[in-house]
């Protein structure tokens, strides 16, 4: 019976780091003792590695696994922490409750692989409190990979708390294969001197519907950020984006800079939002939407790429 | 001839660029040379409807931008793209795509051509990041990747610097070297003087071809005091 248990186990194990590895990570970093990582498939917990300043404590849940991470004061992690969160079958349900901690004066960079590629009716959500301490510094880079049915929802959702002096940037990326349906809500409240850059990329192909709301409250005098999202969308997509800054104390700084290309039946929609409430904040705003730049096109024509390549060079880019 | 909402734009354009030969095109703004350039490399909106245009002695005429670029043409554009996100040794190699690829020393030394340091850009951004001027220069480092047989330059010497110049002159003398016919748009006496041949242009029409001094002094002293442009001087 334990064998067998083992055995199912490492299949399992197997079959994540495929996953992780479509999704565009590599999957030998699971497995160094010395790197901190967390794996769950479904609500498994295949592997979850602390290191040095991490408290890492999971509880699997009926659907998915509670995980209360905590960067000690002071611990300055010197190697990225990876995260996969995924599922192999073709249909499912995985909720992900994060609760992400970095205290005073700590740092730490998590690189999380969210992977489920051979998606035809998955549910996938994930709620996350981040709480940045104290001139800690916390950096987010997430990029999912839903495999190419699109039978999928995405729904991630993160409240971030960035106290005096913190610093935290974010970099979502989901470019490769179909997005599926996709719900994006992170919003920040910065405190003093606080630092909060957001990055998103997506591409949307065939019925693809997306939809991005990002919101930075700056609350804390001196407090900067920028939200910048690239959105490319083809054939029958739609996307949302909705960036919100608001600007609430004295010399605080916010930028929302949206740019997306539609291309096809695509329909896209972008609406920056800036509130400003106190006379020596300021918040500006910039966003685009249209079809690719036709000299840049022409351009890579000029050096002999065919029209199709050249705008998907294009695209790629703009993505990378 | 090419002509928009009636209007003529270029009509009378008769040119012959020789092999490895450099050829200076002179004017003032809105003479048409910028719209030559266009037509010759067959951009949209630029498809010329009378006359043929033969390369290599083929008639390229209705060939696309690509099927162009695959015979040997290409561009630099005076104001270059900007390409967001694109790294600057992948624009590069992208020229060489269709001639079995390009090797990293190559790439480098493309850079260094166009007095740019590989180590400090082939792997940044070709867009925001960069000055007007050093996106000029890897504009002209993807020409030199590309190994054209005919290379158009639109105002290679704009955005960049005068103690530049020489460089530009130089870089020009190198397609010419390695094998290249190039069609020079300019201004600059510097680039003409370092022409085989120039020809003249106002109004849509090229003038007169000959020896680039001497195409150059008319200009100076036929052209520039001429601001109607109503009735262009005529040909000698």
């Amino acid at each position: 019976m334990t064998q067998i248990t083992i055995n199912t186990l490492s299949n399992e194990i197997e079959s994540m780091d495929a996953a992780y590895s479509a999704a565009g990570g590599d999957a030998a970093v699971l497995h160094q003792h010395e790197l901190a990582s967390l794996v769950i498939s479904g609500n498994k917990v295949l592997n979850a590695n602390g290191t040095e300043g991490i408290v890492l404590e999971t509880q699997e849940t009926k659907h998915g696994v509670d995980v209360k991470m905590t960067i000690k004061k002071g611990y300055k992690i010197p190697l990225p922490v990876h995260l996969c969160f995924g599922l192999i079958p073709e249909d499912g349900l995985q909720e992900i409750n994060m609760n992400f901690v970095a205290e005073e004066d700590s740092a730490v960079e998590l690189i999380a692989h969210c992977t489920f590629p051979n998606a035809v009716k998955i549910i996938h959500r994930m709620d996350a409190q981040m709480h940045i301490g104290k001139n800690a510094s916390l950096k987010y880079i997430e990029t999912h990979f839903h495999g190419p049915h699109g039978g999928i929802q995405v729904v991630p959702r993160a409240h971030i708390k960035i106290e005096e002096g913190g610093s935290y940037c974010t970099n979502f990326s989901l470019v490769s294969g179909r997005v599926g349906y996709l719900e994006f809500d992170y919003s920040v409240d910065a405190e003093k001197d606080s630092v909060c850059e957001m990055v998103t990329k997506v591409y949307g192909k065939k019925d693809d519907k997306i939809k991005v709301i990002e919101k930075v409250s700056l609350n804390g005098e001196n407090a900067r950020s920028v939200i910048k999202s690239r959105l490319a969308i083809t054939d029958n997509a739609e996307s949302e984006f909705r960036g919100i800054t608001e600007g609430h104390a004295p010399r605080a700084r916010g930028h929302v800079d949206c740019m997306e290309v539609i291309q096809g039946n695509a329909k896209a929609e972008a609406i920056p939002i800036v509130r400003v409430d106190n006379p020596l904040a300021k918040v500006t705003h910039e966003a685009a939407i249209g079809c690719v730049d036709k000299k840049e096109v022409e351009t890579l024509m000029a050096r002999g790429l065919e029209e199709d390549d050249a705008i998907d060079t294009i695209v790629k880019g703009m993505l990378a | 001839m090419l002509s928009r909402d009636g209007k003529k734009i270029l009509r009378g354009v008769n040119l012959e660029v020789g092999d490895q030969e450099i050829h200076s095109i002179i004017g003032a703004n809105g003479a048409g040379k910028s719209t030559l350039a266009y037509t010759l490399m067959g951009l949209q909106g630029y498809e010329h409807e009378e006359g043929s245009l033969i390369f290599d002695g083929e008639d390229i005429t209705k060939l696309s931008i690509t099927e162009r670029a695959r015979k040997g043409i290409t561009l630099a554009w005076q104001e270059p793209a900007r390409f967001e996100g694109l790294k600057v040794r992948d624009y590069l190699a992208i020229g060489a795509k269709n001639k079995g690829g390009i090797t990293e020393e190559e790439l480098k030394d493309a850079l260094r051509k166009v007095d740019l340091k590989p180590e400090k850009y082939l792997d940044r951004e070709v867009g925001e990041a960069l000055s007007g001027g050093e996106r000029k220069r890897i504009e002209l480092a993807s020409i030199i990747t590309m190994k054209p047989k005919l290379a158009i330059l639109d105002e290679p010497d704009s955005g960049i610097d005068v103690v530049s110049l020489k460089e530009i002159v130089n870089l020009i003398q190198t397609f010419k070297e390695n094998g290249s016919s190039v069609l020079v748009i300019t201004h600059r006496k510097e680039i003409a003087a370092a022409s085989d041949k120039a020809s003249l242009m106002c109004e849509g029409v090229i003038l007169r071809s000959g020896d680039p001094l001497e195409i150059s002094e008319f200009f100076k002293n036929r052209c520039i005091p001429c601001d109607s442009r109503v009735s262009p001087p005529k040909a000698a």
